[in-house]
């Protein structure tokens, strides 16, 4: 325990009779850049705001280095945050903005404006410092904010979707910044975010939420390829979900009964289902094969298209299951010019039993 | 097109006439002020200063001058505090009965002057306050704090949600986030609110007549003068008090708008 630096010990946040946050355990290690994820209302920026002080636990504790700090109010502890609006003061140009923090900490003048040009040169505006915050572009008001987040030195560091209002070509080279950022600096970031594909690019840890319960952390790549649940499976990426029954399980394989037919699925470390188990698979788009003829793989579908979607060298397919489901499919571009798919009407769809992932609660 | 070109027309026709109609009698008694003939009529006498001498000579309207300076600046100062406190109230807190507590704050505007002048009187007069300066100031006040609440809640109501809390966030106690960030945002409505409610006491008549007593106001003063007989002095100080005021109404909406419209500019 001696590396994590918070600690969330049965945290409950009720809001009247709404629960925002229920019974939440996890801890944040000192220096991992962890990313809370999920769809809007499941409480990930209510968790973040209790850890800034903004928000009250109602029941549990929250620790930081062993400190309970329930009741800290928000002006003495040291997490700064990036918000979702940035929050600059328009009445303060760049660098008041970026030393109001040290101002407040009652550091002198002069230090004062040589650590917010030092920082506001370190995120690459230092020629913007004595500028109106509202003449700034959306990039660089970012960069300010950050700045002024960071020019405390603390030891975490939270950010609530603060990439939110960018455009797209801007979030990827800020994400990049942020990495590198968090990997020089060495501190903690805790990172909340409705983006997959933000979290996935930067985070070491991802935490995936559901209606204030936590539905599974882990690494982007288990999250991606081992989801624990049904919730996590479809929030997540491109995955096609079968459910049915458990028929009989030989070794580590499983055989299970759906709609669509029997397939074969390779269990993972510690799944131990029985024969007659309700049961789901997650099959990822990216790691099915699509044939004109009847492949001999353990598992198959015969599918017809419905549609595509282009997006440059990826191609995605859209296709009708026997039973009227749709099924996703994900090809390299230069693949499908050799099928000549139009034509065809109806395919095969095939996976090997290792590639899909068995979930235990259907 | 021609259509549209002669309802331009029409419309601008319309809003000169209205504006003729408020501004003419103003206009008609800044040039009578300089006119030395004791009548208002046409055509005028020669030009002169002689009204504006007798005005500069005459102690009363001194001593109203004064009174009303005091009134308008301690009623500017008062009233904006009380607005500014009941619009952060607004903004910061939710309580049961928070309906309740805006309409109050905002009924005085709501009752005729003319009753509430006798309403103050006969409180002031039960309190034993009545006549003196300090209950023009007060009832002034009273009249005056819901438009500085007004003003002070609109803007708020278009501050960033999160800035106070990253105040707070970045080492602020909630007073210091007060001083430091509320109060700065807020300042271009706190300029304006003390202009407007300065040039609504010190324009203010009727209540300003039944209270005051012997500690008369400009208005009242004028009044008196007035009803006596046909002074062109009367000119003289309306224009003095015209002057005041709409320089106050001025200041306080390029205040206001600049602000708004540099922030608005920058959004796109």
């Amino acid at each position: 325990m001696a590396d994590a630096l918070v600690e969330f010990d049965s945290v409950v946040k009720r809001f009247g009779d709404f629960i925002a946050v229920e019974r939440m355990n996890f801890t944040i290690d000192e220096g991992e850049f962890i990313a809370i994820m999920g769809p809007s209302g499941c409480g990930k920026t209510t968790t973040l705001r209790m850890l800034a002080g903004l928000e009250v636990p109602s029941e549990g504790e929250i620790r930081m280095q062993g400190r309970v700090m329930n009741m800290v109010p928000p002006h003495e502890r040291d997490t700064p945050m990036v918000w979702q609006s940035l929050a600059l003061f328009p009445f303060l140009n760049a660098r008041e903005n970026v030393e109001f923090g040290l101002q407040m900490r009652g550091v002198d003048a002069v230090t004062r404006k040589n650590k917010a040009t030092e920082w506001l040169d370190r995120l690459e505006i230092g020629e913007f410092a004595e500028r109106d915050i509202n003449s700034l572009s959306g990039g660089q008001k970012q960069r300010v904010a950050l700045a002024r987040s960071l020019v405390t030195e603390p030891k975490i560091l939270l950010l609530d979707e603060p990439l939110s209002a960018l455009d797209a070509n801007l979030v990827i080279r800020m994400q990049s910044m942020l990495t590198r950022l968090q990997r020089e600096l060495g501190i903690t970031f805790v990172y909340v975010t409705h983006s997959q594909s933000e979290a996935f690019a930067m985070a070491d840890r991802v935490v995936i939420m559901s209606h204030g319960h936590i539905a599974q952390i882990g690494m982007p790549k288990d999250i991606y390829r081992a989801p624990q649940n049904r919730f996590v499976a479809e929030f997540v990426g491109r995955n096609n979900i079968i459910s049915g029954r458990v028929n009989s399980i030989t070794g580590k394989l499983v055989t299970i009964d759906a709609d669509l037919g029997q397939f074969k699925v390779q269990l993972g470390a510690g799944q131990k289902p029985a024969a007659g188990d309700a049961a789901s698979f997650v099959i990822a788009a990216d790691l099915v094969h699509l044939t004109a003829g009847k492949p001999k793989a353990a598992n198959s579908i015969e599918c017809s298209l419905i549609s595509e979607e282009f997006i440059g060298s990826v191609v995605t397919l859209f296709l009708e299951t026997p039973d009227g489901s749709e099924f996703k499919v994900q090809v390299q571009e230069r693949e499908l010019t050799d099928m000549d798919l139009k034509h065809m009407g109806r395919v095969f769809l095939s996976w090997a039993p290792e590639r899909a992932h068995f979930i235990g609660d259907a | 097109m021609k259509r549209k070109r002669l309802l331009r027309g029409f419309l601008f026709g319309y809003l000169a006439l209205v504006l003729i109609f408020i501004f003419a009698p103003i206009v008609f008694s800044i040039i009578f002020s300089f006119n030395s003939d004791r009548f208002p009529t046409i055509p005028l006498g020669s030009f002169t200063l002689k009204w504006y001498e007798t005005i500069w000579q005459d102690p009363d309207v001194w001593e109203a001058a004064r009174n009303s300076l005091i009134v308008s600046l301690s009623v500017a100062s008062v009233a904006t505090f009380l607005g500014f406190a009941t619009a952060y109230t607004d903004y910061r807190y939710r309580f049961k009965l928070k309906p309740l507590y805006l309409a109050l704050i905002l009924l005085p505007p709501t009752i005729p002057l003319i009753i509430m002048a006798l309403a103050m009187l006969a409180w002031f007069a039960k309190i034993g306050l009545a006549g003196q300066v300090i209950s023009i100031i007060i009832a002034h006040t009273v009249l005056t704090a819901p438009f500085a609440m007004a003003i002070i809640r609109l803007r708020l109501s278009q501050m960033d949600a999160s800035l106070e809390a990253a105040a707070w966030n970045l080492g602020a106690d909630q007073w210091r986030a007060l001083r430091r960030v509320i109060i700065p945002f807020c300042r271009p409505a706190i300029i304006s609110s003390f202009c407007l409610t300065a040039a609504v006491s010190f324009d203010e008549f009727a209540i300003a007549w039944f209270i005051s007593g012997l500690n008369k106001t400009i208005p009242v003063v004028i009044l008196e003068i007035v009803t006596g007989n046909i002074d062109p002095q009367v000119n003289a100080i309306g224009s003095f008090v015209f002057l005041t005021s709409i320089t106050l109404v001025v200041i306080a909406q390029v205040v206001f708008m600049t602000r708004n419209k540099k922030e608005k500019a920058h959004h796109g």
